[in-house]
Formats: structure tokens, sequence, C-alpha cells
């Protein structure tokens, strides 16, 4: 559990991720820009001041791609807007796919019964099979089908967190 | 089984580690935070425990056995129905449901739409929901009480109000987690032990059980001689011709009645009937009378196929809307993680529900008279001593007693602290000392009400609780989480809506059941009407009133869905309470 332990914090706040844009790349150095001068009637320069290069961002950096998006996320540009809604609109649609997938599983169970009495009857193992598959058989489905949109749903997330960090 | 010496002794030997665990936990908890959200220190495999341990109430420990008893295959329903209600609730709202950072479902609601005024009517129908859940936990312990000592029912109502009162008076969420994780494997251990006993001693026997085999077009007999005092009026189906010896309410001696068969009898509470050995059992109104029906699923024809899927709508959709669910998920880390806590308990509950299925199965044949006097939820309780005499099924039995008040101790604990850090943080504002009138006030009041209403299937009972959460706040979850035109004169008209028109059918049955006459599907179960009218009243108004939409919906929907990793969630209680005081020094290891 330690794995998910390193993001506790005492306040349950889940800060961004550290390792988000993290490669291989190196910060880009930034030299510091020197205050700006008193606007006195200055003394004539004895001579010219000091240039200094100024570094705002390394081209070669890969953080600005990940900031950028996460700004544009939560800033709500056009384009973080659709990034989100296509990331809902695919968890929606696994969830609700797979959530109809069982509805129609266990909902066709007592119209079969109602229309075939006999069908309900059938002895399998000794036991009759409607009680198998009211009793028995629906836990292992419905666990399947929740592994199953558990894995989907992290996979999305994934792979949008991938995206986003490229 | 009167005065079973092992059964208060096994109670005991239950309440007294929960209390101890309790209490340890207990003392450092004096913070609101701490109270109500257990610090989100809480690792994922022992919420999952502790969800499944205070899930698993009444209904699902004795109720299930009991409606297996008196239903057949039809209570097959409930189990599969509360475990399907998890992966609803794991599918469509536990992970943004998390992210939001919200507490409480009507915290939720405000959060995603802004209003207060729907929030004050999401904490009013939640404090329903949390009684109309409270009632039957009650009830059920009076009812296995009343089993074990020869004690009105009451005084098991009281004794659970009490002990639920002090558990959580003493230290809220916090407590109760360790607690309910301790229940669970309790409450396990309790139903499959005496399940895997009893099955190996009755297989073993080779022969159908005294009251005859399960598949049989007769109903059960009495193998003995049986007398049974009947609880309350009942009406009783006859369906062969029985002998029985009739002693009246305040009669002193008895007189022998043939019932010809098809016959209803209606039997005054306190009449005393004995019948002979051999003797086909009259069943209560609501129970399959043949076993041949108990053993096929919907052989009430097109009624009892409505009823089955309204029960359908009414579990899947209900259980994301109840109250001492949803308050649990926030002691999550984040979204990720409350998914995959949702698929252990489904892992757990899956685990559990195929024991008091066979012991339901399995009381068919030895305990025809609880469908005599109805108490049918009482199965699971006096199997053991039907089918092993002597000490043997007399310990069986106190370990079955011991894990039903596990039951009913850590539900209501779990429904109290819900419903009372709701009343106290709405109603209220929010104090720790709030926290626990408000618990008290709670309390008192669903014990009021178990003690008005008169007792029925713990299960159906239930299923009402689910039928409600399932019309009022279901459609705000689905449609809250996955749409953004949800608008909220959409949500407040949905809730009111579909709220009132399960209220009003419990109030049909209420009075159908003091009056008598015949009880309608739709008013024992209403979820298959209530639910999609509620759904679509929400989205019809929110369609109609655009501009209740909430300007920030965007971003909203960002921090419901975005990945964790990427930091968006938000904690609401520390926006609304302030941090609570450094005290956490370990990295997310639960603190005693």
């Amino acid at each position: 559990m330690s794995a998910e332990d390193h993001h506790l914090h005492g306040d349950g706040i889940r800060e961004p991720d550290q390792m988000l844009g993290h490669g291989s790349h190196v910060p880009a150095p930034v030299e510091s820009i020197p205050p700006a001068p008193p606007s006195e009637p200055e003394p004539p320069p004895a001579k010219p001041p000091k240039r200094h290069r100024v570094v705002l961002a390394d081209p070669r950096s890969r953080s600005r791609p990940t900031l950028r998006a996460r700004v544009e996320l939560e800033e709500q540009t056009s384009w973080g807007e659709a990034l989100i809604k296509d990331l809902v609109k695919r968890q929606a649609r696994t969830a609700f796919l797979l959530g109809l997938l069982v509805l129609l599983l266990l909902g066709s169970l007592p119209l079969a019964f109602y229309l075939s009495p006999d069908f309900a009857a059938t002895r399998v193992i000794g036991v009759p099979l409607a009680w198998l598959l009211l009793g028995v058989l629906p836990f292992p489905l419905l666990l399947v089908v929740g592994l199953t949109y558990n894995q989907l749903a992290e996979d999305h997330e994934h792979d949008f967190v991938e995206m986003i960090d490229n | 089984m009167l005065l079973n010496p092992w059964a208060l002794s096994a109670v005991a030997l239950v309440a007294v580690p929960a209390y101890y665990l309790g209490h340890r936990s207990s003392r450092f908890a004096s913070s609101t935070q701490d109270f109500l959200v257990a610090r989100r220190t809480v690792r994922s495999r022992r919420n999952a425990a502790a969800i499944s341990g205070e899930f698993i109430s009444a209904a699902s420990f004795l109720g299930v056995a009991g409606i297996v008893l008196k239903d057949g295959a039809d209570g097959l329903w409930y189990p599969v129905g509360f475990t399907a209600g998890y992966l609803a609730l794991m599918m469509f709202v536990a992970a943004p449901m998390r992210r939001s950072g919200a507490y409480t479902l009507p915290d939720f609601l405000e959060a995603r739409l802004g209003s207060v005024v729907l929030r004050r009517f999401a904490t009013t129908f939640m404090v329903f929901i949390g009684i109309l859940y409270l009632v039957p936990q009650l009830q059920g312990a009076g009812l296995a009480v009343s089993s074990v000592l020869p004690v009105p029912i009451w005084v098991g109502e009281v004794a659970l109000t009490v002990l639920v009162v002090i558990n959580v008076v003493g230290g809220g969420m916090r407590s109760i987690t360790v607690v309910q994780a301790f229940q669970y494997w309790v409450k396990l251990f309790a139903i499959a032990v005496p399940a895997f006993v009893l099955s190996a001693v009755f297989l073993s026997g080779g022969q159908p059980g005294p009251a005859g085999p399960l598949g049989s077009p007769a109903s059960p007999m009495f193998a003995r001689e049986t007398t049974v005092v009947v609880p309350s009026n009942l009406d009783l189906k006859v369906a062969a011709l029985t002998p029985v010896w009739v002693q009246g309410p305040g009669q002193q001696a008895r007189h022998l009645e043939a019932w010809p068969s098809g016959m209803t009898a209606h039997i005054a509470r306190g009449t005393r009937l004995t019948f002979p050995a051999g003797t086909a059992t009259p069943v209560v109104s609501d129970a399959q009378a043949a076993n041949s029906d108990w053993l096929r699923p919907g052989s009430g024809g097109l009624t009892d196929m409505l009823r089955t899927y309204s029960l359908i709508v009414a579990l899947f959709f209900g259980a994301m809307g109840l109250p001492h669910v949803l308050v649990r998920y926030y002691t999550n880390p984040d979204g990720k993680a409350a998914r995959r806590t949702t698929l252990h308990v489904l892992l757990l509950l899956s685990l559990f529900y195929l024991f008091p299925e066979v012991l339901g199965a399995m009381s068919r044949m030895y305990l025809p008279q609880l469908l005599v006097d109805g108490r049918t939820d009482a199965a699971a309780l006096w199997l053991p001593s039907a089918v092993m005499p002597g000490v043997g099924g007399q310990v069986l039995g106190a370990v079955v007693m011991a894990g039903a008040f596990a039951a009913f101790i850590s539900t209501g604990s779990g429904l109290l602290v819900g419903v009372a850090g709701l009343v106290s943080t709405d109603v209220f504002k929010g104090r720790v000392s709030h926290f626990r009138v408000a618990a008290g006030i709670v309390a008192v009041v669903g014990f009021a009400v178990a003690l008005t209403l008169r007792p029925i299937d713990l299960s159906t009972s239930v299923g009402f609780a689910f039928a409600l959460a399932a019309s009022t706040f279901s459609p705000l979850l689905v449609l809250g989480v996955w749409w953004r035109g949800l608008t909220w004169p959409g949500a407040l008209a949905g809730m009111i809506i579909g709220g009132c028109l399960v209220l009003a059918a419990l109030a049909v049955n209420v009075v159908h059941s003091h009056l008598g006459g015949p009880t309608y599907w739709y008013s024992v179960q209403p979820a298959l009407v209530t639910v999609p009218v509620a759904f679509l009243v929400t989205i019809l108004v929110s369609l109609a009133t655009k501009a209740g939409r909430p300007a920030d919906v965007n971003s909203i929907m960002l921090r419901l869905h975005a990945p964790d990793p990427l930091g968006f969630m938000r904690d609401r209680m520390v926006n609304r309470f302030g941090r609570a005081a450094a005290r956490v020094a370990g990295r997310g290891r639960h603190r005693k």
C-alpha cells in the first residue's frame, strides 16, 4: 500500500503527481533579472550597464507541454474543455454500456422464468436451474464486470495522463 | 430454543472486543474531522472490509434466509440486487464523487449545482432514508432477542438503540472503521460455519427434512405435534384439509377446528394453534404455500414478475443513495482508490451471500412453524437447533446470534453516524457536541418509528429504503456526474417527485396493513414506476430551465473527472472546518 501512501497528506488533498513531466530532462537554468532602477534623475552612467542574458524557458524543456496542458485545463480554454469532454464521454460510454449489459443479462431472467416455467425447473446437478442462475452465477458475473470496468477506467485515465504528458 | 445461555455469551463475546476496539480508537477521536471522516488515513483493504461489514445489515444476515424461506427462488433476488447496487455505485459514482471532495451527498449536490435549497431538501430526504433503514435493524434486534429470551419485542429494540448510541457517541466514524472491518469477518464466520455444519449434517442424513422434500407439490408439513402462538393479527392460507386445536386469546380451553382447503383463516393475536403431527402447514398470506411453487421463481404470475423487476431497479439504483454507504468513501485517498475499494467490496459481498441462501432453503424443510406465525426472519436463528437438537445446535445457534448482533450494531452505528453527521453539519453548526446531540435525537426518533410501525419482513422494509434512495438520489448522482445539462430546478423537481411517490406508496402500504385488503405490487415495491419517473422529470425540467446550470460547470466536470495525478481534487471539509491539528505523524498508516 505504500504506493498509495506517498500521495497522502494530513489534509487529504492529492497534490499533482511529482513525476508529471519529469522525464529525463533537466530544468532550464534561468538567470535572475536585476530589479528596476529607481526612477529619479540618474547620475550619468560611467559606463554602459552590464548586459544580462535572460532565458525564460529552455526550448528543449519537456515540462512546458505538461504545465501548459494543465494550465489550459485549469483555465478552461476551449482545448482544455474539449479534452475533458472527450475523457468524460469515453468513461461514460464504458460505464453505461457495461451497466446496460448487466441489466440485460440479469433482467432477462424474470422474463425467461415467466415465459417458460420448465426452463426454471430443469435440474442441474440436482439443483433447479433457477436457483443456480439466481443464487450462484450472478456473483462471478458481477465480479467480472467490475474487474473489466476497473481496468478500462484506469486505462482511459492512464492514456489521458500520457497524452497530457506528451 | 428458549433461554439459550450460549447465545447470550456469544453476543457478549462479539460485543466486548467491538467496544474495546471502538474505545481505544475513540480516545483519539475528538476533532470534528476525526469524527466524521476518520481523517482519511484508512487503508483501502480495511476500508473495503469496513464497507462490507457495515452493509451486511439485518436484512442481509437474517432477512435473506427469511425471505428465501417465505418466497423461495424469488427471494434470491435480494442478494443479487445488493451486490449489483455496489457495482452500479462503482461504475457511475465512486471515483467522481470522491474527487469532488464533498463529504455527504447533500454536500456533493451543493458543490455540483450551487443551490442551498437543494441541499436542504436532500438532507431531509436523506434523514428519511436513514430512519427507514434503521427501523428494520431495530425490529430485527427485537425479533432476535425475543427468540432467545421470553421478553417482548421492544426489549431488543431498546437494547440495540442503547448499544448503538453508546458506540457512536463514543467515537464516531473513526472508532467505527476498525470495528466494522472486524465485524465483517465475524459475520462471515457466523454465517458460514453454521451453513457448512448444517449442510454436512443434512447431506449425511440422506433424507429430506422432516417437513417434506423441497420439490413436492404439497406444502411443508409438521413432523411432530407443534404449537404456534400467533404474535399479531394474521391471515393464513390453507392448502389442504387441516385439523387444528385453536385456543383463542383469552380462552382457557381449546377446541378442534377443521379448515378446508382453499380457506383463508383470520387469526387474532395471541391465539395458540396446535397442529397434530402430519398436518400440512397453512402459511401466512404473502408466503408460498406449495413447495413446488416455492421452488420456482415467479410462480405468482405477472404481478410477481413486475414486483421482481421493481426490486431489481430499487436495489440496483438505491445503493448509491444510502447514507451509510457513500459517507465511508471519503476515507479513500483518491478516485482510483475509491474504485478499487468498491471492487474489494464486491468480492467480500459475493463471498457472503451464498450462506444465508442455503440456510433459508434448509429452513423450508425444518421450520414450517415459522410460516405460520410469520416470523420467517428468525429462521437462521432457529435452524441449528432444529437440525441438530442438543448442545451442538445450541452452540451453532449462538454463533448465528452473535453474527446477527454484529450486523445490527454495525449497520445501526453506520446509519446513525451518517444521519447524525448530516443533521449536525447541516442543521446544527457542526461542532462535536452537536454531533452527539444529533446522534441521540436520531436514535430516539428511529426507536419511536420502530415501535409504531408493524413489523414486516426485514427484506421488504429494507427494499423500501432502497426504493426511496433510488427515486430521490440516483437520478441526481448519475446525471450530475455525467451530464453537464443538469440544473438545480431539475434536480429539485426530480427528487421531490420521486420521493413523494415512494412515500405515498409507503403510506398506502401502512394503511393496507392495518385495514386489510389487497396489496398492490407497487405499494410494496414502487421503484419500477418511481425511478424512471424521477429520471424523466429531472431530465425534462433541466432541459426546460437552462438558466439553472451552474456557471462553473466546466471546472466542476474537470474536478470530477480529471485523473488523480493531475491534482484537481479538493477537500470541502477543509474549506469548511479548517485543517485538523497536525497530529497525523504516520504516513497514511491507520492510527489507533
